[in-house]
């Protein structure tokens, strides 16, 4: 019987990972000793050589991971918060995510950049970020953004493995508050497949990360008031499942979409377009997307910050008028 | 009889300092504050009244030296997190230092949209800016080079920490500021560590003064725990810049005495004979020692400054822990300017 939070899973898949292939080795800011949320904790004395710190410098920290996994090795990146990854933006823009199509397939990137995401900490403008509707436009790259500690185990060891570039996103709010029993609990180990997590048949929910957990709270307490809620856990954004995506929507014929980032943009609204594309006709009422304020980042005083973030009782309003729709 | 009147005045000494003696009395008031600020910001952090606090300890001569050297109210400062000092300087209250650190409706850096110590007031000079360190590099440069088009004799004054010297922003700044000629001072507090990285860990050199050959600037470093030292490194360096002789990188060599962060457990990283080592080269202790060696101040004075800063400390505290917090719907405003 083992308990994890999202964090010691994270940090066990990256011991298994290291473990399993000598081609793999870690390298970001301050990882040598454990990284500020303490996700390489004692992996430097286990595997004494393939932790690296690097110079305070994200776009090296890509670049030269690029480099690394074309020669062959399997470099684990970390970006300090998600915050910080955009100065490696055109590194993921202009040459991870094209690398494969512009070899035809003759070289491609088998490197991981891991990097906490998400507000709810008083991170403020600058430590809170969602940043999946950026690199989810990058066709090329995966983007991964699992919810519970068995999925991010399992996940980041298939993004480890995946002879692609993956975005490995860990939403930082969850790293202690959410644990689970691991053993025997639902693990995903393809990257692109989604999960049911709860089946109702009044909506559906679509959410990741946080989200993810306000939202299956939000259907408990819905549940007592005999609204009924389909969940899915997203877990891979690009690529995304549509199968389970539009079989969910089908079904239910009403549909939430709930994330964290600001509305206008945000990754929302593919799946909205999914939907309304592909299951107009099932549809019992229109679309509707539950996400944070157009405004440029999260505030950081108490107040603001719980106006901005989605929480379970916002998603239990939405859905409460959407089954009364 | 006040201790003013009492003073053994010992003018030669204080000519040396090419600080006068007003100056020399803000210099220890001001670095006290700041230090006493810090310390009560980390003490509420720790009481769960303030989720986040980063500071500037270690660093209060690098950064009072520095603001020192440049005209209020003309010149502008674009300052990074610990530059607590530099504001004071610039004319931040205790009040104010505290309505920023509890994200009060009424801080006038941003009224809580930001995490404490990201400072910036127009109308002071004092330019905004985020967490994503090195950016405000270029901002400085702009501004001077604003400036320089315009005739208007100002200088920039922007800093970081040494480790944010590695970014491609710090040298994209340094490479436009002097090939322009621009009157901007990049003033760099290498305080021996970024987060849990040592110096060795973050580049390749042993000062940061040295990258500005790659860029044929002037440079320059000096003992950032010696306020005098630093204002007589840095005014020459900032007059110069105002006469049109182009940009300037200033290391000042200091010491982190506390913590990375709120958030941050330094007994991970650092040696405890090393903080024990750069305890004794405190800045404040220093210049303490100095001016009574030198006789510039009695003891009585220098006393009767540790109790006002105390005394404006805990009104600080008092006033600001009552002011309004930002509504909810606060969060809306400002998106665009009407
Ligand atoms: C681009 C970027 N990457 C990472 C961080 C996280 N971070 C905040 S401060 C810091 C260390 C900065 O070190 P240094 O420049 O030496 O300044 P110091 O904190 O020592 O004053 C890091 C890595 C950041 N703010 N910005
Ligand atoms: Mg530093």
């Amino acid at each position: 019987m083992a308990v994890m939070t999202v964090l010691e899973a994270v940090r066990t898949a990256l011991g298994e990972a290291l473990d399993a292939d000598a081609r793999t080795f870690i390298l970001g800011e301050d990882v040598e000793t454990g990284g500020v949320f303490r996700a390489t904790e004692g992996l430097k004395a286990r595997f004494p050589g393939r932790l690296i710190d690097t110079p305070l410098a994200e776009s090296s920290i890509v670049g030269v991971s690029i480099g690394a996994a074309h020669y062959g090795m399997r470099p684990i990146a970390e970006i300090q918060f998600a915050d910080f990854i955009h100065s490696a933006f055109d590194q993921f823009v202009s040459e991870a995510s094209r690398w494969s199509y512009r070899t035809r397939g003759e070289s491609s990137l088998p490197m991981v950049v891991r990097t906490p995401w998400g507000g709810g900490v008083h991170g403020g403008q600058h430590h809170s970020q969602s940043i999946e509707a950026y690199y989810t436009h990058l066709p090329g790259l995966k983007v991964v953004a699992p919810s519970f500690p068995a999925d991010y185990r399992s996940l980041l060891r298939a993004s480890v493995d995946d002879p692609n570039p993956v975005l490995f996103l860990e939403h930082k709010r969850t790293y202690r508050l959410i644990r689970q029993e691991i053993d025997g609990a639902a693990a995903e180990t393809v990257i692109g497949r989604s999960r049911v997590t709860r089946r109702g048949g009044d909506l559906t929910i679509y959410a990741y990360g946080l989200m993810l957990h306000e939202s299956l709270a939000a259907a408990e307490s819905l549940s007592a008031e005999g609204i009924e809620c389909t969940v899915v856990d997203l877990l891979t954004l690009l690529p995304l499942d549509v199968e389970t995506i539009l079989e969910t929507a089908r079904n239910t014929g009403k549909v939430l979409i709930v994330h964290e980032d600001t509305l206008t943009g945000g990754f929302g609204g593919e799946i909205a377009a999914l939907i309304a594309e592909h299951a107009f006709e099932y549809l019992d009422a229109p679309v509707r997307r539950l996400a944070a304020p157009d405004i440029p980042a999260m505030p950081y005083a108490h107040a603001m910050e719980a106006f901005f973030m989605p929480d379970r009782d916002k998603i239990a309003t939405a859905a409460r008028e959407l089954a009364a729709y | 009889m006040t201790a003013k009147e009492r003073r053994p005045r010992s003018k030669e000494t204080i000519d040396q300092y090419l600080l006068s003696e007003q100056q020399l009395e803000e210099m220890y008031e001001t670095m006290l504050l700041a230090r006493r600020l810090n310390e009560r910001m980390l003490a509420l952090n720790r009481q769960g009244r303030a989720p986040f606090f980063i500071g500037g300890t270690g660093q209060e001569a690098a950064q009072v030296g520095a603001a020192m050297s440049l005209k209020r109210g003309e010149d502008y400062l674009v300052p990074y997190y610990r530059d607590l000092a530099m504001n004071l300087v610039f004319g931040m209250s205790a009040r104010e230092a505290m309505l920023n650190l509890l994200a009060k409706k009424d801080d006038p850096h941003g009224g809580g949209r930001q995490m404490p110590s990201h400072w910036g007031v127009g109308s002071r000079k004092v330019v905004t800016g985020g967490s994503v360190v090195a950016t405000q590099l270029l901002h400085a440069a702009g501004i001077a080079l604003a400036a320089k088009m315009s005739s208007d004799p100002i200088v920039v004054l922007t800093c970081c920490g040494e480790g944010s010297t590695s970014k491609g922003d710090f040298h994209e700044a340094l490479n436009f500021a002097q090939i322009h000629r621009l009157p901007v001072i990049f003033y760099v507090q290498n305080n021996g560590y970024a987060i849990s990285e040592s110096t060795e860990k973050e580049m390749p050199i042993a000062h940061v003064a040295d990258r500005a050959r790659a860029y044929n600037m002037h440079s320059a470093s000096v003992d950032g725990m010696d306020a005098i030292a630093v204002y007589q490194t840095v005014k020459p360096a900032v007059d110069q810049a105002r006469r049109g002789g182009g940009p300037f990188l200033i290391e000042a060599r200091c010491y982190r005495l506390g913590a990375h962060s709120s958030d941050d457990d330094d007994s991970r990283y650092r040696p405890k004979a090393e903080l024990e080592e750069w305890t004794q080269k405190d800045p404040i202790t220093l210049f303490r020692r100095r001016v009574e060696t030198d006789k510039v101040f009695p003891p009585e004075e220098l006393d009767e400054i540790e109790e006002r800063v105390t005394a404006e400390v805990q009104d600080a505290v008092e006033w600001a822990t009552n002011q309004p917090d930002p509504a909810p719907e606060d969060a809306l405003g400002f998106v665009y300017r009407e």
